[in-house]
């Protein structure tokens, strides 16, 4: 007992004395980043986790929520009554409300018994202490969310206009139970009581209605109710799980994101603790050597310098998670907006899972390299030649990489994710080794030395061939680093915009929404009045595919997300006469009127794996209608026009029920227009696109912004990967330079074959890396993210130049190292 | 003893015993085979044939580790390139055998081994602070610290000018004497072997004097 103590005390010694000569910093600052990387994430996701399981009930007002996009049968509600369990009731849309002013807002009819689980608050006045509500708004009256309180000028006691009906605003609501889960509130809530919705008159053809029905009772009941009902197209039980899609991927995006970016952090982390190590042993062999000469054993140097290890490693496990618990604070107060619920305070798992990443990037990636110095023959104090016996460490370090890979994809809880990163990575590695070594001896062959001139750059060139193998090494190590801060730069910004891009695809300035027939005149009329230019309105049908071929179709069929979304939906289905003039037709021929033909976008018929001759059938409620597909047309979705999917020929659509639908330009003084437009035509949406979309990358800022901590300790990683892969030859390169310059080189001649020498390994590592980046950026893109990522031009010339650079400074700095030194000191320390 | 594929042998028919006390030079030629003879008697390398008894206990029946213990207890060296660790300090060069045999009062006795060589004030320094005699000194202390029963010296004075050389080398005999130590000394300076009480002459890995 007491020599372990004793044997404790020596490796915190040893421990001590290494870290004071800077010897361990790189790699303590390497565990510290990839433990805080980790933590982070893992403890901000824990409180996420706990807090939507504490909240769950409560979050979803009910014990059991069914959405449909179609009213619910009453069978449906009669089967609730006989389960004997409670059932309240809602309709969702969004309108346009006015007071004083108008706004959008998000309009929901409840039933008074509403919630069944949870509590709705409110207050008097925005900022008043709030109570809990005994239940919702009484007929005539409505519940406004603070925001709109602000939006429309319409305090308690004054009065709303929705639609064709009149409400007094009776409370402010403070929380609404169902919406604290809720990422996306574009517009601001107004609660009604359902009874008062049929008065608005709001909901009529090509409205976007959604219907909900809610359960809560025993659990046995619910399980066997939740059994007993079937579900048909558009009707969907929402769970935690299931429930709220766009919030769901929004969140799961986020969590990628979150996730992938740690992953890459710790696995750039382990390059650096190998490379750091592999440094630490080189420097320690003599050492080690002379520890052998005074009389300690292998197993005592082991145990000593394995301690040491482990100390310096429980210690910087320690400091990562501190850095990671302090950074999911960050991350939560930058995403409180968002989630807008209180999160319990972390656990202590995710602190443990850190300790485990630190301990196993130490043992995996520090530990070969270490055994290497118990084997440091004792001669070497009288021999320098006798060096450390190699070999063995590559399945060292693969046992290394092996543990981390199946930690890091546990602690991601996603394999996908973690075997794309972890596998990329490898494979990454692998590439870089060989394109490297390839790219030297390409570079140095001896033909292409010979025709140089210039001798520094002959001897630079001949230097790089006579290492090719080590600056194999040291490129595709540089290749890595840079790999990853160009991804976490350029890539990630392109990543970042696309993401942004693909939140809306037809994001235009206004739109009008559900014009009915008998209105087109009259609100043509009002715009030409009003000076705005009269739009074009195009009929809407609102359908749902039900076959392909006469096979019918569900979102089982496909796997992809998009994919199974745009099945699950209602399409907007259109019908025109005439080709707009901001589509384009790619293939196929545009109908005749008279035709029982489709034109569909070419992006939705190879996303849904549609051709030309297909035959599609459509639903639009009861009956259906089927035609084949006879174009495929480009769409400019940013053309701020309305786009259609799926278009038909005239014949094949008149005389469904149809509402009309218009994009226009309305400059930010117009409000007026807006106001009197709403109470002109109540039962129009007027949607500000420009304003939902800001409101909406609000959001994804936010969720952005919360990313970007992680994101700053993988860049902080990959730095330090190029730092340690440019400290890893400063000692031999210096002693070549006193050896040179011993022999009657000069001061130039020294720098510029170092010169000659670094810049070509930077221009070797800078086209790798880009290369690496754009090929990872485009994996992640389509098989992760599920985005389309054009290709970057300023990646292509940062990258190539950010090699150039880095090794030019660092030419700079080393030559200026490397003849400060006396040569006589230089070679005497190295003898 | 044989190195290489082509049975390159460097020493052979080496006979040597020294007593207890006693100062043995061993010169010859560069490539004779000195620092090697001194390698083996240290145990740092094994010869093909032929044993070593340090104090009556054969070498190389001892594995690698059993003669490391050895030499901890019983085998001071002074090198040539001096070899202190660059990350420690005077002090902690000097203590470093002794905490590797877990010596619980290290700290004082290297101080009073560090003072002996004229060392108390610079406790503290790096070695790349020393000049080389300062740095041979630290070295010196470092070998007789653990009070060892043989000294093994490789050129001690190769490195140094000869006004550091002949203080190193004053130090060495003073202490020597003092400590009672055994001292097997490689030198290629015929005057310092000439301090010796015996000089063994190699060439060719044979002793020819």
């Amino acid at each position: 007992m007491k020599q372990s103590w004793k044997m404790l005390a020596q490796s915190t010694r040893m421990l001590a004395r290494d870290w004071r000569a800077g010897e361990l910093r790189v790699l303590a600052m390497a565990l510290t980043i990839a433990v805080a990387a980790i933590t982070s994430v893992a403890f901000f996701a824990d409180r996420v986790g706990q807090g939507l399981a504490r909240d769950a009930h409560q979050l979803l007002g009910a014990d059991l929520v069914m959405v449909a996009d179609q009213p619910w049968p009453r069978e449906v509600a009669a089967q609730i009554e006989r389960a004997g369990v409670q059932r309240a009731e809602a309709i969702n849309f969004i309108s346009m409300a006015s007071a004083k002013e108008s706004s959008l807002s998000g309009v929901k009819g409840v039933s008074e018994n509403y919630p069944l689980r949870g509590r709705l608050r409110i207050t008097k006045a925005p900022g008043a202490p709030d109570a809990p509500a005994e239940r919702g708004p009484a007929p005539g009256t409505v519940w406004l969310e603070e925001r709109l309180v602000t939006a429309l000028d319409a305090p308690v006691g004054s009065r709303v206009k929705l639609g064709r009906a009149e409400f007094e605003v009776a409370a402010v609501i403070t929380l609404e139970p169902e919406r604290s889960a809720s990422f996306f509130n574009i517009a601001p809530r107004l609660l009604m009581n359902i009874a008062d919705v049929p008065a608005t008159a709001l909901i009529q053809t090509g409205s976007r209605v959604w219907y909900y029905l809610y359960a809560a009772g025993p659990p046995e009941r619910i399980k066997s109710l939740e059994k007993s009902i079937k579900l048909g197209r558009g009707q969907r039980i929402d769970t935690l799980e299931t429930g709220r899609p766009e919030i769901r991927q929004a969140v799961d995006r986020a969590q990628r994101f979150l996730g992938l970016t740690a992953l890459l952090a710790a696995i750039l982390a382990g390059v650096a603790v190998a490379l750091g190590a592999r440094r630490f042993v080189e420097r320690h062999l003599d050492g080690c050597a002379v520890m052998r000469c005074l009389g300690a054993t292998q197993p005592q140097l082991l145990r000593l310098y394995a301690v040491e290890f482990l100390v310096l490693g429980l210690a910087a496990c320690a400091a990562g998670c501190a850095v990671g618990f302090v950074a999911q604070e960050a991350i939560a107060a930058t995403v409180a907006e968002v989630i807008r619920a209180e999160l319990p305070p972390p656990r202590l798992l995710p602190a443990v899972q850190g300790f485990l990443v630190g301990l196993v990037l130490l043992l995996g990636f520090a530990l070969p390299p270490l055994v290497q110095l118990k084997n440091v023959p004792a001669v070497r104090v009288l021999r320098r030649e006798s060096g450390a016996p190699k070999g063995g460490t590559i399945a060292a370090y693969a046992a290394g990489l092996i543990s981390l890979s199946a930690l890091l994809v546990w602690q991601a809880g996603d394999l996908q994710l973690g075997l794309t990163v972890v596998g990329g990575f490898a494979a990454a590695v692998a590439v870089f080794f060989v394109a490297a070594w390839g790219l030297l001896r390409l570079l140095t062959h001896r033909k292409i030395v010979a025709l140089l001139r210039n001798s520094m750059l002959r001897y630079g060139l001949a230097n790089l061939r006579r290492h090719a193998r080590g600056n194999a090494v040291q490129i595709a190590s540089l290749a890595l680093g840079l790999t990853a801060v160009l991804l976490l730069t350029f890539t990630r910004n392109e990543l970042v915009e696309a993401w942004r891009r693909s939140a809306p695809p037809d994001a235009p300035n206004r739109f009008l929404i559900g014009v009915q027939p008998e209105q087109l005149e009259p609100l043509q009329a009002f715009l030409a009045a009003h000076k705005v230019a009269v739009p074009d309105l195009y009929p809407m049908v609102r359908g749902r595919l039900v076959a392909v071929n006469g096979a019918p179709v569900s979102e089982a069929d496909y796997s992809e997300e998009r994919a199974k979304r745009l099945v699950e939906r209602e399409f907007n289905l259109s019908y025109m006469s005439e080709l707009p003039g901001h589509n384009q037709i790619v293939a196929g021929a545009w109908f005749s009127s008279t035709e029982k033909a489709l034109s569909v976008e070419q992006g939705i018929a190879n996303r849904l794996g549609w051709k030309l001759g297909d035959e599609l059938t459509f639903a639009v409620g009861s009956e259906r209608f089927s035609a084949r597909i006879t174009s495929l047309r480009k769409l400019r979705w940013d053309s701020m026009k309305v786009n259609f999917f799926v278009v038909a020929a005239p014949a094949v659509l008149e005389g469904f029920p149809v509402s009309f639908i218009s994009a226009f330009r309305l400059e930010a003084e117009a409000q007026p227009v807006v106001t009197e437009l709403a109470e002109r035509f109540p039962n129009i949406t007027l949607i500000d696109a420009a304003a939902a979309v800001r409101q909406a990358q609000g959001v994804i800022d936010q969720l952005i912004n919360a990313v970007q901590f992680v994101f700053l300790f993988a860049l902080a990683a990959g730095l330090l990967v190029l730092y340690s892969a440019l400290v890893a030859t400063e000692d031999e390169r210096r002693r070549e330079a006193a050896v040179m310059r011993v022999y009657g080189a000069s001061r130039a001649q020294v720098t510029g074959t170092q010169r000659a020498e670094f810049l070509a390994m930077g221009a070797a590592a800078g086209l790798l890396a880009t290369l690496g980046a754009a090929a990872i950026g485009q994996v992640l893109a389509r098989r992760v993210f599920e985005l389309d990522l054009p290709p970057s031009a300023a990646l292509w010339i940062a990258g190539p130049l950010a090699g150039l650079a880095l090794l030019s400074l660092n030419a700079w700095l080393s030559s200026r190292k490397v003849l400060r030194a006396s040569p006589a000191l230089t070679l005497r320390d190295s003898v | 003893m044989k190195s290489g594929a082509n049975d390159l042998v460097i020493l052979r028919e080496i006979e040597l015993a020294v007593t207890r006390g006693e100062a043995v030079a061993v010169v010859g030629a560069s490539g004779s085979g000195k620092s090697t003879l001194l390698a083996i008697l240290a145990g740092l390398d094994t010869p093909s044939t032929g044993s070593v008894e340090l104090d009556g206990q054969d070498l190389f029946a001892m594995d690698e580790d059993q003669r490391a213990r050895l030499r901890a207890m019983s085998v001071g060296f002074v090198f040539q390139s001096f070899q202190l660790l660059p990350a420690l300090t005077a002090l902690e060069n000097v203590m470093l055998p002794l905490e590797l045999a877990n010596d619980d009062v290290a700290d004082a006795k290297a101080k009073e081994v560090l003072e002996r060589v004229g060392l108390g004030e610079r406790l503290h320094h790096y070695p790349k602070h020393l000049s080389g005699g300062e740095q041979q000194r630290v070295a010196l202390a470092r070998a007789f610290v653990v009070r060892p029963k043989l000294l093994l010296a490789d050129e001690p004075t190769g490195s140094l000018d000869a006004d550091s050389g002949a203080e190193v080398i004053r130090l060495l005999f003073e202490m020597n004497r003092e400590y009672g130590t055994t001292l097997v000394m490689v030198t290629h300076d015929e005057s310092l072997a000439a301090r010796c009480g015996r000089v063994v002459r190699l060439a060719a890995g044979r002793i020819v004097a």
